[in-house]
């Protein structure tokens, strides 16, 4: 049977490229989302790790959605709801003095001092402030410094008058502190080591910075900027697992005329007189379409899938400069038990953090290509809040461990035994017991994570999201606002502005500037 | 004939002498009775050997031999370096045949030229790169995806010109037979128990050859060709009489008339295939190479600069002079002039701006500052935009070439 034609192919079946065929069907085309796993949903995606542990594959929560994603392809719909959207989090202290911080982004912190409760409420208010200018940002394609950019120019100026309107005072202080580091943030105002180690720990969460590290604030500002259903700063736990945003996604794009095929790996992308024409298969299928997305890394898909004989020299020496390094392991335990973080609530999120000086020490180590001694984790428990996930009285417990070197020294299997050590050890201080629980366990590294998800380098945002890596900057230098320098190929993964999560932002902005034509 | 080696100074005392030598210095040196020097590519070699008349008269007249070696060399080898060479330069290498050599440059993204150059195949996939400056990071990186080699080969290579109407005649007496070889061809003899690859190739316009061997046999091959050019007047040339020659061929230096794109500072120097009339090589059909995106475009907007030869008034040589439309608005620079010896006109290559290179052509003055006894003499001179190359003989050519 012949395959029917397509307007558009979109290469990968993650978050973002299904946002982005979601929104190309519905201006018309005829969209085919190719993804190489045996179903969609990438990152996303839960997998069964031991016999009867449902474990969340590489995100674990949700901590932004985009609004539009959410609304036009209607995944309320589709099946997408929350076991809870603000899901609180309790900073482990290892003697039991715990800290639990409920409400958007920390609004209450049980256990803090007067004062100090005081300075994080000010604090507080104030990133929130600035994380709502910068929000508005990542719905958009990113403006570029040049002439005849085709920028969005009356939703930047709408943009620009919303960070004029902090304030005299605020607009300062937003200069000021948006390119510094969260760690002399945090010691500027605040005293409490707990606090400053969960802070310190959300804020280079999924980064290859440590809090000392120029720029980190500005992904604390970013997570705060991140929304779902409504809810600013969100942590949301879907129901029915990671999994559910992932199937959610795919029958909505589905419902709106997309097909996906799975099972199909692209080995290249087509070129003909310097245009994208189609993509050719791992199994040597050739499947032409006017326009081809590619929703995988930028790397990958530029260096791999056209190739370097396609593109200038500069170009490739930029592909290959972009910093994609990762610094997350991900760990999965299956436990025939309960653990006990000394009387910790299991239906919050558990942060591992003791201060942000331990969040820094964890990072030194991976600079050097070695395991941190103590490495700061983001615990959650998804058997702690419904049925499904673990057999009956067991538990599935879901890290995401800092810092895992990329690279490491002591070569790949010695580097996982250890972190995988040095982690339950961890473990076993703040839930004494917990290891005797453990009937399973499965440490990805960062390489781990590449392999099986085409993260390159294990980074999250399929190319590490900082400052020059931002904005007009990102993927890199020369190359933005999803176009490429090949005509009918654009690029909408993670890789592009506004970066990974599962937000699907990226994607969707990416199929608004297919739609508007290249403006150029 | 042992051939003697000539003295490298000790590598740790290098900041005593930093311009190196070139093989064949021991004869350069005897013979440059002007001791006049000047540095190349890191060596010293010689810019005027005794009379620069008689050297330029000779290259014109007779059989010179010019000191090759500085010349940068790389070697490009791999089941895909002629695929790799295509999408380094603009030029067709798939088409070049073994054993034949072509002029050719290549661009950065923005399609500004890095560097021209000749492009040897030695075999099918065997190349040679002759350039003037030196470029090893940008064609390694150019090489990422290839299965391809690049190693710089320019110290494992000695080379000579020989050029003039009796070069041929020399080569034969020399004992190496080229009567077949046509221009852009090469051939290998044996000799001194080596190697040595001839090929009818040059940088005066004249009929002319480049020689190339191994060090250890460069100075045995320099004393047979004095031997054997003896008759013809064979005298070495300094780069004093070439860069007469060569602007009278209408031929262009690298950072002399145009600054490499990897090297200019500032935005506007830098230049396109368009700009320095060299966009005949272009092949836009033999798919993409390093630039074509920005060459497609600039084809569609039109480019800025042309690049002519101009005709002047009188007999002062114009170099560097700014060119005026109407007296009065600049409109170019020149970068190579002379009074030819051979034609007897004042010539010079010089960049000019749209479209006062051809539509606004008819009003063009050079404006040159002769100095006469410490005072500088403003002249005006009228300027006519001509052909290149000023000099071109049918010897050039002609296979086998003419009895001289």
């Amino acid at each position: 049977m012949p395959m029917p034609s397509f307007d558009a192919i979109v290469i990968g079946g993650g978050t973002n490229g299904l946002a982005c065929a979601a929104r190309l069907q519905k201006s018309g085309r005829r969209v085919l989302v190719l993804e190489s796993g045996a179903e969609p949903g990438g990152a996303a995606l839960g997998r069964e790790f031991a016999p009867g542990y449902r474990a969340p594959g590489l995100a674990h929560l949700v901590t932004t959605i985009d609004a539009r994603v959410e609304r036009e392809m209607d995944l309320g719909r589709h099946g997408l709801s929350y076991a809870g959207l603000s899901l609180p989090s309790t900073l482990v202290a290892p003697d039991g003095d715990h800290l639990l911080l409920e409400g958007e982004a920390g609004e209450r912190v049980a256990g803090l001092s007067e004062a100090e409760r005081l300075a994080w409420s000010e604090l507080r208010g104030q990133l929130m402030r600035f994380a709502g200018v910068l929000a508005p940002f990542k719905e958009m394609t990113p403006p570029r410094i040049a002439a005849g950019a085709g920028n969005e120019y009356m939703k930047l100026g709408k943009l620009g008058f919303g960070i004029r309107r902090l304030g005299k005072d605020d607009f300062r202080e937003f200069l000021r502190m948006l390119l510094i580091n969260v760690y002399d943030v945090l010691n500027d105002d605040l005293t409490d080591p707990r606090l400053k180690g969960i802070l310190a720990h959300d804020a280079v969460l999924g980064t290859w910075l440590g809090p000392r590290s120029p720029n980190s604030l500005i992904h604390l500002l970013n997570r705060l900027a991140g929304q779902v259903a409504g809810r600013r700063a969100a942590v949301a736990l879907p129901k029915g697992g990671m999994g559910a945003v992932a199937s959610a996604m795919a029958k909505a794009a589905e419902a709106q005329g997309v097909t996906i095929r799975t099972g199909a790996r692209v080995a290249a992308i087509l070129v003909e007189d310097d245009r994208a024409v189609g993509v050719t298969l791992a199994d040597g299928e050739e499947l032409r379409a006017k326009t081809v997305v590619s929703a995988i890394n930028p790397k990958t898909t530029f260096l791999s899938l056209v190739g370097p004989r396609h593109l200038d020299t500069g170009f490739v020496n930029r592909v290959r400069a972009m910093k994609s390094r990762g610094g997350a392991a991900k760990l999965h335990l299956a436990l025939k038990g309960a653990p006990d973080f000394r009387g910790a609530d299991l239906r919050t999120r558990l942060v591992l953090a003791p201060s942000e000086t331990a969040v820094e020490l964890s990072f030194n180590a991976v600079k050097y290509g070695e395991v941190p001694e103590r490495p700061v984790m983001e615990v959650i428990l998804p058997s702690a809040h419904e049925g499904g996930h673990a057999p009956d009285g067991h538990h599935i417990l879901s890290a995401i461990v800092q810092f895992a070197p990329h690279a490491p020294k002591a070569g790949p299997d010695v580097a996982r035994q250890e972190m995988l050590a040095r982690s339950l050890a961890v473990l076993e201080d703040h839930a004494p017991g917990l290891r005797a629980l453990v009937e399973h366990a499965e440490l990805l590294m960062p390489y781990d994570i590449e392999a099986r998800y085409g993260m390159v380098g294990g980074n999250w945002h399929h190319g590490e999201l900082s400052v020059e890596q931002m904005l007009f900057l990102r993927p890199f230098a020369g190359t933005s606002q999803y176009a490429t320098p090949l005509s009918d190929l654009w690029l909408a993964g993670a890789g592009c502005h506004p970066g990974g999560g599962i937000s699907g932002a990226a994607g969707w902005n990416a199929a608004e500037r297919i739609i508007r034509g290249t403006g150029r | 004939m042992k051939a003697e080696k000539p003295m490298q100074p000790d590598p740790r005392q290098h900041y005593l002498t930093p311009l190196r030598q070139t093989t064949f210095h021991p004869r350069t040196a005897a013979a440059n009775r002007l001791n006049s020097w000047g540095p190349w590519g890191g060596y010293t070699t010689v810019l005027e050997y005794d009379d620069l008349a008689m050297e330029h008269s000779a290259i014109r007249n007779a059989a010179t031999v010019y000191d090759l070696c500085p010349m940068v060399k790389y070697r490009v080898r791999g089941p895909e370096a002629a695929a790799y060479l295509n999408r380094l330069t603009v030029r067709n290498a798939a088409k070049l045949p073994v054993g034949a050599v072509h002029y050719t440059i290549w661009c950065d993204d923005a399609g500004h030229i890095i560097d021209d150059g000749t492009l040897f195949r030695l075999g099918e996939a065997d190349f040679r790169i002759c350039c003037q400056e030196r470029h090893l990071p940008w064609l390694l990186d150019s090489a990422f995806g290839f299965e391809v080699s690049v190693a710089e080969e320019t110290e494992e290579i000695a080379a000579l010109s020989l050029q003039g109407p009796c070069s041929f005649a020399v080569l034969k007496a020399a004992g190496f037979d080229v009567a077949a070889l046509k221009p852009f061809r090469m051939a290998t003899f044996g000799f001194d128990g080596g190697e040595l690859m001839i090929s009818r190739t040059g940088f005066t316009g004249d009929l002319g050859y480049e020689l190339w061997i191994a060090p250890d046999h460069a100075l045995a091959l320099w004393d047979c060709l004095f031997e054997a050019g003896a008759p013809w007047g064979l005298r070495p040339i300094g780069t004093q009489a070439l860069d007469l020659a060569r602007t009278e061929a209408g031929f262009i230096i690298t950072n002399l008339d145009f600054v490499p794109a990897h090297q200019a500072v500032r935005e506007d120097r830098v230049r396109s295939p368009f700009e320095m009339s060299l966009d005949w090589m272009i092949d836009w059909n033999k798919g993409h190479f390093t630039g074509r995106r920005a060459l497609l475009a600039e084809r569609e907007r039109g480019s800025r600069w042309a690049f002519v030869g101009l005709d002047i008034d009188g007999n002062v040589s114009a170099e560097h002079a700014i060119v005026y439309h109407d007296r009065k608005r600049e409109v170019g620079q020149i970068t190579a002039a002379c009074w030819s010896p051979t034609l007897k006109r004042n010539i010079a290559l010089a960049h000019l701006e749209r479209p006062y290179h051809a539509g606004k052509s008819d009003n063009l003055w050079v404006e040159v500052y002769a100095m006469r006894e410490l005072q500088y003499v403003k002249l005006m001179l009228r300027a006519k935009v001509c052909d290149r190359p000023f000099f071109n003989p049918d010897r050039r050519r002609a296979t086998p070439p003419g009895p001289f």
